[in-house]
């Protein structure tokens, strides 16, 4: 586990401002017509700084995906800027934004199919080598997967074999060590454990904290388990219908958190433990998340809130230290979009 | 939690010891392609020998009709008319006098060749197309899928019988482009769905986020993953290409005399099927049984690389 | 007031206590290219009317296939069952005809899927596939099996049942569709539901609304409900009692307070202390290592024994029987006593 970083004292290496993904809806077949949009990211800025862990928490349909396919640039952005080290990497393409890509790179959630079947893992490893001829020479190229197989745990010998060959554990090691070919500084990891067994999980996120002590690398880890999250990440954002609703440090999140729908997110998560579950506060949510194509006006959560009140359906409440907490010491004083925020443990920490 | 059925798991799991880090070789399992495990599924399927045997048995004869048909199909005398069967000629005679068996082995050759030609022809010019549709979607997509919508509306006997009377002396070339031109909206519509898929799977996006070109991303990740549906369906055009070709030579507009065609014996015959059913019998038995020898090819070869096997 | 008297008037504490639903000794194996796969090796459980069983297992552990076996849904062939008996009320299911077996199934035995969109037809509207429960199974007319699904939707808490009865499952959030689910388990208040993963599709907040509901109508109806799950978060809410399985074989079995205080079977241990704790911020996570096994090869003796912290050479040549461990609970461990220990 990494020190906890002294946040102010440093540059961010990755800088994200009003990042806004909205996917067309069409009708029509030769012309289309536009008829609508899923708001599937909706203003969203955030900062990564180096050698930390930024978790990014929320349900289906928060957009936490489509922001990490953003950030890759496997999507394009409708609005909003990606700063990495000062260039927005949003612009760029053609050479420029290969280049960028060996410093940025990506685990994916599904082990079963973010590997090409019909490729050996030694190809699989080895392609980012294939695309970047410039990182390891042609001869070099055997060792180096060998090495990277080595890394992530995994026998060296196994470099001709395929990928259903091996358990989704094993699998989400190859794509990993794909992952780390190139040295980047940032990898990107969209629920990189949820497909996994209970007893897999924890060896993959024991790796993945090792990798990242040993390469010093900043990760993006963005995940529905609450739990996981808190185990491995510095700083935590919670995203709902598209926008941010809190962030800020572990603490602050989950011992301190001032927005509703954190409070009640973190209440509904079942504690394997009948002893604490039993002196801990449910707050069941009613109804589900509303539709991204057609959002509530003002707060996106005032339809499941519980505090809502009519200044929550005409203003938008934003991303900031509320004013009341601004000057406490606790970790209390983050950034939470409630007109209403107020502190609630509900996790019962210790 | 995709993929973390009980079943799943139940094949395809190598096997596992002490501590995951260092399994001990497995001479069973070593290095297994998907491809490689659709041929060990291959030969276990007593269809496929079946199939398989048949075609190469028609391949041979049309290489080597001579092989095993002595006679000279065209030489005729109108002395045999409508023999039937006898111990020399077992197939006995057609109206002209002609020896059936010869007809019928030479017979193979401008079938095989025309459902070759044709098949390689669909392949080519359907996969360009409906892959490129598939891949870059928009535009592109939206014409060809209105193109191919066009040659799905043609009749295809009715487009036979009007192309090909434009051409007087029918050949094999000319009847294989005529089946390339109307078959190969069929393979790029399923070549499109197959790159749509494989373009949407993940490793298609891991590659692309390392910045691989199109190029790359084609012919590596998405060619290969959209090949099987490609494979399997052209082994069962092989088929129906040749019974097509059959049926037009058949209506007297694709192969014409003096070539040797199934389809040609098939219609003289028809006219004197009451007097002679030999006549019939033997070219269209042999049609039967090649068309259904790549029908039934072609279902092994589905079922050895479906993926849900897997 | 004889004694006899006594026993034929009022039902006996025993007859009152006894299964619900008893599984003996039952073995299921799948026929693959690889040779034979032992999903379940054996297994004992037994559930009673208004009570919880959870069967916790990893993917593989074959929870979900014995359950299948319970419910008749196994496909036979590769599937085959060479040993066991699954008693329902008393009688052996395995020995019943497939007439009585369907007879059972839907009406006395309910089962829930992970899957609630795949599971629901997507062409006949919501209320016409709960409407075909009471059409079938008890021949109501077309509008009064409407009105048991308007009814049987309010049950579940869908919202405005009564104007959402004719849409498609695809209109429905997958917390609702899940509710439908539910719904149609509970159509012909069966005794026994088996409910597999039914909340891991869904998200959190979502799930646990879900589960209460299962837990409100189970007590409600006072129904048996076997619930097949990989979370140990989950099952610490609602269970009874739990039976974690591994390789096919019950590991350890135990009231639902005792496991999580003190389990008693290494892998029980290690599973609980390789999740990470949502109200501790812990260091590394300890992780049980190793793969779970390959079901046709399943090592010899203690199935668990190449990843296990304790075994010891008995535990690579002798299976372990389920020793009892205080009066409730059994753990399948050559060192139960070892591990409860410390």
């Amino acid at each position: 586990m990494t020190e906890p970083t002294p946040v102010t004292s440093r540059e961010p290496i990755l800088r994200v401002r009003g990042l806004v993904k909205h996917f067309p809806l069409t009708q029509g077949i030769l012309f289309k017509k536009q008829v609508g949009a899923v708001k599937a990211v909706d203003g969203v800025s955030f900062d990564l700084y180096p050698g930390e862990t930024l978790g990014i928490v929320g349900e289906s349909g928060c957009g936490k995906s489509t922001v990490a396919k953003l950030l890759m640039n496997l999507e394009q952005a409708t609005a909003g800027e990606v700063f990495y080290k000062g260039q927005d990497i949003t612009k760029l393409s053609g050479r420029a934004l290969k280049a960028v890509r060996r410093n940025i790179q990506m685990v994916f959630q599904d082990p079963y199919t973010s590997l090409n079947p019909r490729m050996t893992v030694g190809d699989i490893i080895g392609e980012p080598f294939d695309i970047h001829p410039e990182v390891a020479p042609k001869g070099d190229r055997r060792k180096r997967v060998q090495e990277l197989l080595d890394v992530v745990g995994l026998n060296p010998e196994y470099i001709n074999r395929y990928p259903h060959q091996f358990s989704g554990g094993q699998r989400q090691r190859i794509g990993i060590a794909r992952g780390l070919a190139l040295n980047p500084e940032i990898i990107i990891c969209d629920e990189p454990v949820s497909a996994l067994d209970v007893s897999v999980q924890a060896q993959v996120i024991n790796l993945m904290e090792k990798l990242q002590d040993e390469f010093s690398l900043s990760y993006i880890f963005i995940a529905h388990d609450l739990s996981i999250v808190r185990h491995i990440s510095d700083r935590v954002g919670v995203m709902y219908l598209g926008k941010m609703a809190e962030i800020g440090s572990d603490a602050a999140i989950y011992e301190h958190p001032t927005h509703p729908y954190t409070q009640a997110l973190l209440s509904a998560v079942p504690v394997p433990d009948p002893e604490a579950r039993e002196h801990r506060e449910r707050i069941i949510l009613s109804g589900d998340v509303p539709s991204p194509a057609n959002p509530p006006s003002g707060c996106r959560f005032r339809t499941r809130c519980w505090k809502a009140q009519d200044r929550c359906a005409q203003e938008e409440p934003l991303l900031a230290i509320p004013a009341r907490f601004a000057q406490a010491t606790t970790p209390v004083a983050h950034e939470s979009a409630c007109h209403f925020a107020e502190e609630k443990d509900v996790v019962g920490a210790a | 939690m995709p993929e973390n059925t009980d079943a799943a798991i139940l094949d395809g799991v190598p096997p596992t010891t002490q501590d995951g880090t260092a399994l001990p070789q497995d001479t069973r399992d070593k290095a297994r392609s998907l491809w490689t495990d659709a041929w060990y599924d291959l030969r276990r399927n007593p269809v496929f020998y079946i199939s398989s045997l048949v075609i190469l048995f028609l391949v041979f004869i049309s290489i080597w009709p001579g092989a095993i048909a002595h006679t000279d199909p065209l030489q005729c005398d109108l002395i045999n008319s409508q023999n039937g069967p006898s111990g020399g000629h077992w197939f006995g005679f057609d109206q002209q006098g002609c020896d059936v068996y010869s007809r019928t082995v030479h017979g193979a050759r401008n079938s095989v060749e025309v459902g070759l030609l044709s098949t390689v022809g669909v392949a080519l010019l359907g996969s360009v197309l409906g892959g490129l549709a598939g891949y870059f979607g928009g535009w592109l997509d939206a014409i060809l899928s209105r193109v191919s919508d066009i040659f799905f509306g043609i009749p295809i006997l009715l487009g036979g019988v009007v192309f090909l009377s434009a051409f007087k002396g029918g050949s094999v070339s000319i009847v294989s482009t005529f089946i390339i031109l109307l078959g190969w909206p069929q393979l790029a519509r399923i070549a499109r769905g197959a790159v749509i898929t494989a373009k949407e799977q993940d490793y298609v996006l891991a590659a692309k986020a390392l910045g691989a070109g199109h190029g790359r991303l084609l012919l590596r990740h998405i060619a290969p993953n959209a090949l099987a549906p490609v494979i399997v369906w052209s082994t069962i055009a092989l088929g129906t290409f040749i019974s097509l070709e059959a049926t037009l030579s058949f209506l007297g507009v694709g192969l014409k005399p003096p070539a040797v065609s199934w389809g040609i014996d098939i219609s003289s015959a028809s006219e004197q099927i009451r007097n002679a059913p030999h006549m019939l019998l033997f070219p269209a038995g042999a049609l039967s049984i090649t068309v259904l020898a790549f029908i039934l090819l072609g279902d092994a070869v589905r079922d050895a690389l479906d993926p849900k096997l897997r | 007031m004889t004694v006899i008297d006594d026993v034929s008037n009022v039902p006996a504490p025993d007859a009152a206590l006894a299964p619900l639903l008893e599984v003996r000794d039952l073995h299921v194996e799948f026929h693959t290219r690889d040779g034979i796969a032992k999903a379940v090796n054996g297994v004992n459980y037994s559930v009673s009317a208004g009570e919880t069983l959870a069967v916790l297992g990893e993917s593989g552990s074959g929870k979900s296939v014995s359950a299948q076996a319970v419910m008749g849904i196994l496909d036979m062939p590769p599937a085959r069952i060479p040993k066991g008996e699954i008693f329902f009320q008393g009688r052996d299911m395995l020995k019943m005809s497939g007439e009585e077996r369907r007879k059972i199934r839907g009406r006395k035995i309910a089962m829930i899927f992970q899957d609630a969109l795949s599971s629901l037809n997507p062409v006949l509207s919501v209320g016409y596939q709960l409407g075909e429960m009471y059409r079938v199974h008890q021949g109501l007319s077309r509008k009064a099996a409407k009105a048991k699904s308007i009814e049987l939707m309010d049950r579940v808490r869908i919202p405005a049942a009564r104007e959402r009865v004719n849409d498609y499952p695809h209109q429905f959030s997958g917390g609702m569709r899940q509710r439908i689910m539910i719904a149609m388990a509970l159509a012909l208040e069966p005794e026994l539901i088996i409910a597999d993963e039914p909340t891991t599709a869904l998200d959190v907040t979502v799930q646990a609304q879900v589960m209460e509901l299962l837990a409100e109508l189970q007590r409600e109806y006072n129904m048996g409900l076997i619930l097949i799950t990989h979370d140990l978060g989950v099952v610490a809410d609602v269970a009874d009692k739990i039976a974690v399985m591994y390789a096919g074989r019950i590991v350890e079995d135990a009231p639902v307070h005792d496991i999580y205080a003190r389990p008693a079977h290494p892998y029980t241990k290690g599973l609980l202390q390789s999740i990470p704790r949502l109200d501790q911020k812990g260091q590394e996570l300890y992780a049980i290592k190793g793969l779970p096994p390959n079901l046709t090869r399943i090592p010899a003796g203690c199935a668990f024994n190449p990843r296990c912290p304790m075994a010891q050479d008995i535990c690579r040549t002798d299976v372990p029987p389920l020793h009892p461990v205080g009066t409730a609970r059994g753990s399948a461990c050559h060192f139960w006593k070892e591990t409860l220990g410390d």
